[in-house]
């Protein structure tokens, strides 16, 4: 994203936030936080509440599907004359397009009267989980290679 | 999944008329959800519907391997229900129906009311909408079920469940085989309706070996208006309509339900029958902000842009005057 795009920068914070609330969440829907002492640290006792990390995870990826039409927008009519993609982006993108397909599929599967099977229901979760991972392991090693995602058009 | 109507109306001939309506068959071959009505007011306590359960789901009962991997951190306590596999009075691994008693008076007269207990298999169950794991899992035909072979015993199911059904054993199941001492704890285990029954075109073991015909079992339209019906002859009271949005068991009770619930005993096993919210309604609020999500950022893309544009054409006005 460029740095020189004042209110960009402020999306690009934003979005930082909303990933780590989000991966944050999304961890608390498995029953570590309080097997592993977090839920007794005083202020932190929500982290042991599925519900609530639940809805705030459907709340985060609201904002997260907001800020991902707004960039795609962007991208398409005013940076792309100026930036382009790297593969680590591209990269990148593939494994967010996954993320959000089953993460759509599993809010669907949620809605009352909505049948998927079981044996699908089990891939939606293991991928949304898998793909979160390799994600995570892909951000990291892009930020200690000082990867970019767009860089300026030559 | 196709369920042969003959082995059906055979199960019917067994369990006696009024078990299995004649519909349940086309019902489940048209995908409609299978309920169960229990008339609480015809069962005596006997108990064939706990035995048939037990004789019935034998080889689905864990078979722990011990000693269990040592657990860290040491908080993370085991669950071992296997040498106490007789436990009848509440609801365990190896025990999936108990039968609850309730001393109550109403309206001046004397209850002495026994009912078959179990898990009510919710028509949107939190268990299989909030397990991480696709381990707990809802059927087409309404059952709830909890797959033995994936599930790590995180408990979770229990916790989100508003009635606490599904129990733990330690030492047995997926975890074993990852990382046994730092996740995981076992397989949670509940009833599942006799599924394997069920796809074999059978009855499920608790309905077949009622003597009093308490439980019927068919398509939930049809067992809810039957529910209705029953309610009024006998001015009595449902429970499972709407209790966490629906559950395809509805009990039929001679004595309001709070008054039930003061009287039981409940706690750990042992489920209670207070009003029940539904669970997941929150979340079904919340789709609206998913599906107005991708429109705010289209709108905010758009405006983006043409900012964007305009300061481009005052940059160019600007140059064109210099």
């Amino acid at each position: 994203m460029p740095r020189s795009d004042r209110p960009a920068r402020m999306v690009r914070h934003m979005y930082h936030l909303v990933v780590f609330g989000l991966a944050f969440t999304g961890f608390a829907q498995m029953p570590i936080f309080k097997r592993y002492y977090l839920a007794d640290v005083p202020g932190f006792a929500w982290t042991a509440d599925y519900y609530l990390n639940h809805r705030i995870h459907y709340l985060l990826a609201a904002l997260l599907l907001a800020f991902f039409t707004y960039v795609i927008i962007v991208y398409a009519t005013v940076w792309r004359s100026r930036w382009q993609i790297t593969r680590c982006g591209l990269f990148s993108l593939g494994l967010w397009s996954g993320i959000v397909v089953t993460g759509i599929m599993r809010v669907m599967k949620n809605q009352p009267g909505m049948h998927f099977s079981p044996t699908t229901t089990m891939w939606v979760d293991w991928l949304h989980l898998g793909l979160v991972l390799v994600l995570g392991m892909v951000s990291g090693i892009m930020a200690l290679g000082r990867r970019k995602i767009l860089i300026p058009r030559s | 999944m196709s369920i042969s109507r003959r082995r059906f109306l055979q199960s019917l001939a067994l369990t006696g008329l009024g078990s299995v309506l004649p519909s349940t068959a086309g019902a489940v071959a048209r995908g409609e959800e299978l309920a169960t009505l229990l008339d609480i007011g015809k069962c005596i306590g006997c108990g064939e519907c706990v035995a048939a359960c037990r004789e019935a789901n034998q080889h689905k009962y864990p078979n722990p391997q011990k000693p269990f991997p040592k657990m860290y951190p040491d908080r993370v306590k085991v669950a071992d229900w296997s040498e106490r596999q007789d436990v009848d009075d509440r609801l365990t691994p190896y025990n999936w129906l108990y039968i609850q008693y309730a001393d109550v008076t109403w309206q001046g007269r004397e209850y002495e009311l026994t009912i078959p207990r179990r898990c009510l298999h919710c028509t949107n169950p939190p268990c299989a909408n909030l397990c991480p794991w696709g381990a707990a899992l809802k059927q087409d035909n309404g059952i709830v079920r909890i797959n033995d072979t994936i599930c790590l015993g995180g408990s979770k199911c229990k916790s989100v469940c508003p009635w606490h059904i599904p129990e733990r054993q330690t030492g047995v199941g997926l975890y074993l085989q990852l990382a046994p001492s730092f996740a995981g704890n076992g397989v949670m285990y509940k009833c599942d309706r006799c599924y394997d029954r069920i796809n074999k075109g059978e009855v499920p073991a608790c309905i077949t070996a009622c003597p009093e015909n308490v439980q019927t079992i068919g398509p939930r339209s049809e067992i809810l208006a039957m529910a209705h019906e029953l309610a009024e002859k006998t001015n009595g009271f449902i429970y499972g309509e709407t209790e966490n949005g629906g559950t395809n068991t509805l009990y039929v009770s001679p004595v309001p339900f709070e008054e039930i619930d003061k009287v039981i005993d409940k706690g750990p096993g042992r489920p209670g029958f207070q009003p029940v919210d539904n669970a997941m309604a929150p979340e079904d609020k919340l789709l609206r902000a998913l599906i107005f999500a991708p429109a705010a950022g289209v709108a905010a893309g758009i405006l983006h842009t043409v900012r964007a544009l305009q300061q481009d054409d005052h940059k160019g006005d600007d140059h064109a005057k210099k």
